[in-house]
């Protein structure tokens, strides 16, 4: 049959089974037990790139009848993107290629994952970055189970505020090994209990992951817990929002051990979760135990610079059951998204952006705080988003709903005992009209 | 050599610009949370970061300019259509939690897929959450342990793996706690089963197999194994990097696996967007579905919705739900081959490979004899021991003829493997020019060795130095400035 993925013609196919030696295809697999041949495939017939194209144009009539302005957040961002980044990234010799184990092959590719892991190390204020993980959470993880390795001790010590995924995923790599996550509570605001801090931080504490700005949008003051952290013997892990650091102090600022996160505010579209790039960075110490790829400078045989992957002992095609992570694939094209978006913003932009985000943010929170039945229970510093609490939350965010609103993420299923709360976001996208149109609404649902 | 983008920096040029009003940082953040040091970020203008990326992308081989018979990597087509739709506004937009209703045209979409990816294999469940092959084998692993656990069995720390195994296997198994233990391949390159069944015992969890394994035969004692296996107690994993060889021909729930995972990024012409992002949904019989991670999709009325009740989960695997953009290619590309079509990819990925085997037997000694399935591996001893000319040395020469390089040096069982992977998306044509590159290679071991010794010679760059490159680590532009180890590090 001739599909328009496939080149072979039924000549061609006739020939070359000539030349093998075979009649027909079904010799070349006579080896395969003839009971394992018996079954149909259930996937309906093959359609043209038009059936297929009108197919999902009339699935998009149906669902998508009206598009909503979104005030969601809680670790995915609508942020603009820059028309460069996409038409770049999707240039076919960076999208079509494998990773470049062919250094000689892969220039293109290898300088680009060099210069990420320099952006985001200096954005982070780290000195070694991986090539990429498949998203905050896991990047999370992948960090704890190095901190672990690096200093022998067997718990993390999560604040309660960090993203709930992150958490959950953190906890189910653990599971295998008996290391354990235990969690720190937070105080009315969002902020970390001190005093639970300190009780838990006890002498089998290998990692305290905080977040900054947190899940609840809070930036707080985490100098106290890098401090008693580290004369605990224990790392700290800092999970920074990268779009933040141009104007909020860096985790290596902080005395970060390892940085980790979510990157997709970097050029990503949402995409309803995925795929997303979780970046993982780390101070030089700790530059043997990082999970994944590392590309690395070196010289080829005329001493010119170039580019390859490197301290691949770590890693599993040559360590196998010795390996510090089972990492293969990651996500570089995501991470050159976030390349290309960090050089497109450059020194000035990644402030500017900065401060577009908190000015939007802060607008809202004001305009919301003066809004009766609104409570602001993130009432500190924040970049993108606060939580809120508001009576009969559901109904609200129905209403809002179809006012053409996505109002808000509800967070009760992560923390049960917010029952009416609501996390709201507005990044640098969301113009003064739509905050304006935006409250009015809230007003009005509320009244 | 192209300048580091840092190297093309200079003050005062901008791209991307954003309107801040008049705002500064500090009406929002007092002076303890603000940034001490800028982020040197490098200032270029927008002409000059097209250039910069495009000339890098010009210094790269890829699958839509070279042939890129990348053994276990099934460099295949990526068919523009995947990205024609989930470049569409509509889907990029979609927020992972804004309300499932509003959220159906891609709810629907997964759905589908899973019940696609359960006909090829012959799964009962899959999840999609799983980022790639290894984060599937890593979800495979926790249901493995999870299972045993909640049988009250706790033994079973032991994991086989066959020595011909890709390295993500035991890594997968080790980072999750278990005990590798390996066994030999016999004379053809497939399970010894007397070595088998000598490693199998009351502590084995379970084998981690891919079939065709990885030297491109079909394990055919695979029944006889999964018999070996379920007989002691223990189940079967099926690595499914190389299920490009299988598509409507055999089902691993047929050969008796409990767990699968499969690469999109291979199978399902994902682009692989050098190195990522993939996906890696795993499959699971019957007796496993109540360890999945969660969430799950579930069909209520005309809805899909996530499901969070199953009862031994493993717990969460990713932050929201997977890889949904790269899903979504794969719904496309299984809708625009179909069923035929997607029976007719793993027939002409078998004929290829056959067809090249077949040509280059008389230059090259092949690994295996026989038939092979979608790849082969061909065995440079000879040329090592007579020639000095190593696999790696005839991968960097191809680099020259315009090919990208096999798999080199992989399986670890033949020591100078050359392995070979063409897929169906190759035409005859290119495979003849193929077979003329490595002909002439022959010829020139012979007569001019030094020649691919010293390859490539047409490349931007020559032969790169790796030992160098892990010596004296440079990864990162800014290091040397930036180098101030933390206390309780210096302290450790």
């Amino acid at each position: 049959m001739n599909h328009s993925f496939l080149p072979l013609t039924d000549e061609d196919r006739k020939e070359m089974l000539g030349t093998i030696g075979v009649r027909e295809f079904d010799q070349l697999v006579g080896n395969i037990p003839k009971n394992l041949r018996q079954f149909d495939l259930k996937i309906p017939e093959s359609l043209t790139e038009l059936d297929l194209i009108q197919e999902i144009e009339s699935r998009l009539k149906t669902s998508h009848s009206r598009k909503h302005v979104s005030f969601l957040g809680a670790g995915a961002y609508d942020h603009f993107i820059p028309s460069i980044v996409p038409f770049l990234a999707f240039r076919s010799e960076f999208y079509t290629s494998y990773t470049p184990y062919q250094a000689e092959a892969s220039q293109g590719v290898l300088q680009t994952i060099y210069e990420y892991q320099s952006l985001i190390c200096e954005l982070t204020g780290m000195d070694v970055s991986n090539a990429s993980h498949y998203d905050g959470a896991t990047a999370t993880a992948e960090g704890v189970m190095a901190a672990i390795n690096h200093t022998g001790r067997n718990k993390a010590l999560f604040a309660r505020s960090v993203h709930p995924d992150y958490r959950d995923v953190t906890k189910t790599y653990l599971r295998g090994r008996d290391h354990e996550v235990e969690e720190v509570s937070c105080d009315g605001e969002g902020k970390v209990d001190r005093g639970d801090f300190a009780a838990k931080l006890t002498q089998e504490v290998a990692v305290v992951v905080v977040q900054t700005p947190n899940f609840f949008g809070l930036l707080e003051n985490i100098s106290d817990i890098a401090q008693v952290a580290h004369a605990n013997g224990s790392l700290l892990m800092v999970v920074a929002n990268p779009l933040s650091l141009g104007v909020c102090k860096a985790p290596g600022e902080w005395g970060a051990d390892l940085s980790a996160g979510e990157g997709q505010p970097l050029g990503l579209p949402q995409f309803f979760g995925g795929p997303y790039l979780g970046y993982l960075t780390v101070k030089k110490p700790l530059m043997r135990k990082i999970p994944g790829r590392l590309c690395g400078i070196t010289k080829d045989t005329e001493g010119v610079r170039s580019f390859v992957l490197t301290l691949q002992a770590r890693e599993q095609h040559i360590r196998r059951e010795k390996a510090s992570s089972n990492i293969c694939t990651n996500q570089a094209l995501c991470a050159l998204m976030a390349t290309i978006y960090m050089t497109s913003l450059g020194k000035v932009g990644i402030q500017e952006v900065g401060v577009a985000n908190m000015a939007k943010s802060n607008q809202l929170r004001k305009e919301l705080s003066s809004v009766k039945g609104v409570e602001i229970i993130t009432k500190g510093p924040i970049f993108n988003e606060f939580l809120v609490r508001i009576k009969s939350r559901d109904s609200f965010v129905k209403k809002m709903e179809e006012n053409g609103y996505f109002a808000g993420v509800p967070v009760d299923r992560w923390y049960p005992e917010e029952t009416e709360g609501l996390l709201i976001c507005a990044t640098e996208k969301r113009t003064d009209e739509e905050i304006k149109q935006f409250v009015s609404s809230v007003k009005a649902v509320l009244k | 050599m192209e300048k580091l983008i840092f190297e093309k920096s200079k003050a005062g040029k901008r791209a991307a610009i954003f309107d801040v009003k008049g705002h500064r940082a500090d009406e929002f953040l007092s002076a303890d949370l603000m940034r001490q040091e800028v982020a040197k970020l490098p200032e270029v203008s927008e002409p000059e970061i097209v250039r910069h990326f495009v000339r890098l992308s010009q210094k790269n081989f890829c699958v839509d300019t070279n042939f890129y018979p990348l053994g276990s990597c099934t460099m295949k087509y990526n068919p523009k259509i995947n990205d024609f739709v989930t470049r569409d506004e509509r889907l990029a937009t979609i927020h992972p939690y804004q309300p499932i209703e509003t959220a159906q045209v891609i709810m629907q979409m997964l759905y589908d897929l899973e019940q696609y990816l359960c006909s090829v294999t012959g799964m009962k469940r899959f999840t999609l959450q799983p980022a790639a092959g290894a984060h599937g084998e890593l979800a495979g692993m926790m249901m493995v342990k999870a299972y045993f656990e909640n049988k009250g069995d706790k033994k079973r720390k032991k994991v086989i793996v066959p020595d011909g195994s890709h390295g993500t296997n035991p890594a997968s198994a080790a980072e999750y706690g278990f005990e590798v233990v390996q066994i030999p391949s016999n004379e053809r390159g497939i399970v010894n089963l007397q070595a088998l069944k000598e490693a199998v015992n009351e502590e084995t969890a379970c084998i981690m197999l891919t079939n065709p394994n990885t030297l491109g035969v079909f394990e055919e004692d695979i029944q006889e194994i999964a018999s070996i296996m379920h007989k002691a107690g223990a189940l079967l994993y099926y690595d499914g990097a190389n299920m490009n060889a299988l598509l409507g021909l055999v089902r691993p729930s047929d050969m008796g696996f409990d767990i699968v995972h499969l690469n999109l990024h291979k199978t399902f012409s994902v682009p692989h967007g050098g190195g990522g992002p993939g996906a890696g949904p795993v499959g699971v019989s019957e007796r496993l579905v109540e360890y999945l991670p969660v969430p799950l999709l579930k069909s209520i009325g005309d809805q899909i919705v996530f499901d969070w009740n199953v009862k031994h989960s493993i717990g969460r695997l990713k932050s929201f739900y997977g890889q949904a953009a790269a899903l979504i290619r794969a719904w496309v590309y299984i809708r625009c081959l179909g069923r035929s079509g997607l029976k007719q990819v793993s027939e002409d990925a078998i004929i290829n490979a056959n067809y090249l085997k077949k040509k280059l037997e008389k230059y090259y000694l092949p690994a295996t004899k026989g038939y092979c399935m979608h790849e082969f591996v061909l065995d440079l001893a000879k040329e090592a021991k007579d020639r000095n000319i190593h696999a790696i040395d005839l991968g960097k020469r191809l680099l020259d003829f315009g090919f990208h390089a096999p798999t080199v040096h992989f399986p670890l069982i033949i020591r100078e493997a050359v392995m070979i992977e063409p897929t169906e998306s190759e035409s005859k044509e290119t495979l003849d020019e193929f077979v003329e590159a490595m002909i002439a290679i022959a010829e020139e071991i012979n007569n001019n060795p030094e020649i691919v010794r010293t390859a490539p010679h047409t490349m931007t760059v020559k032969r790169c130095d790796d030992v160098l490159a892990a010596r004296k680590p440079d990864l990162n532009y800014f290091a040397e400035k930036q180098a101030k180890p933390s206390e309780s590090i210096t302290a450790s």
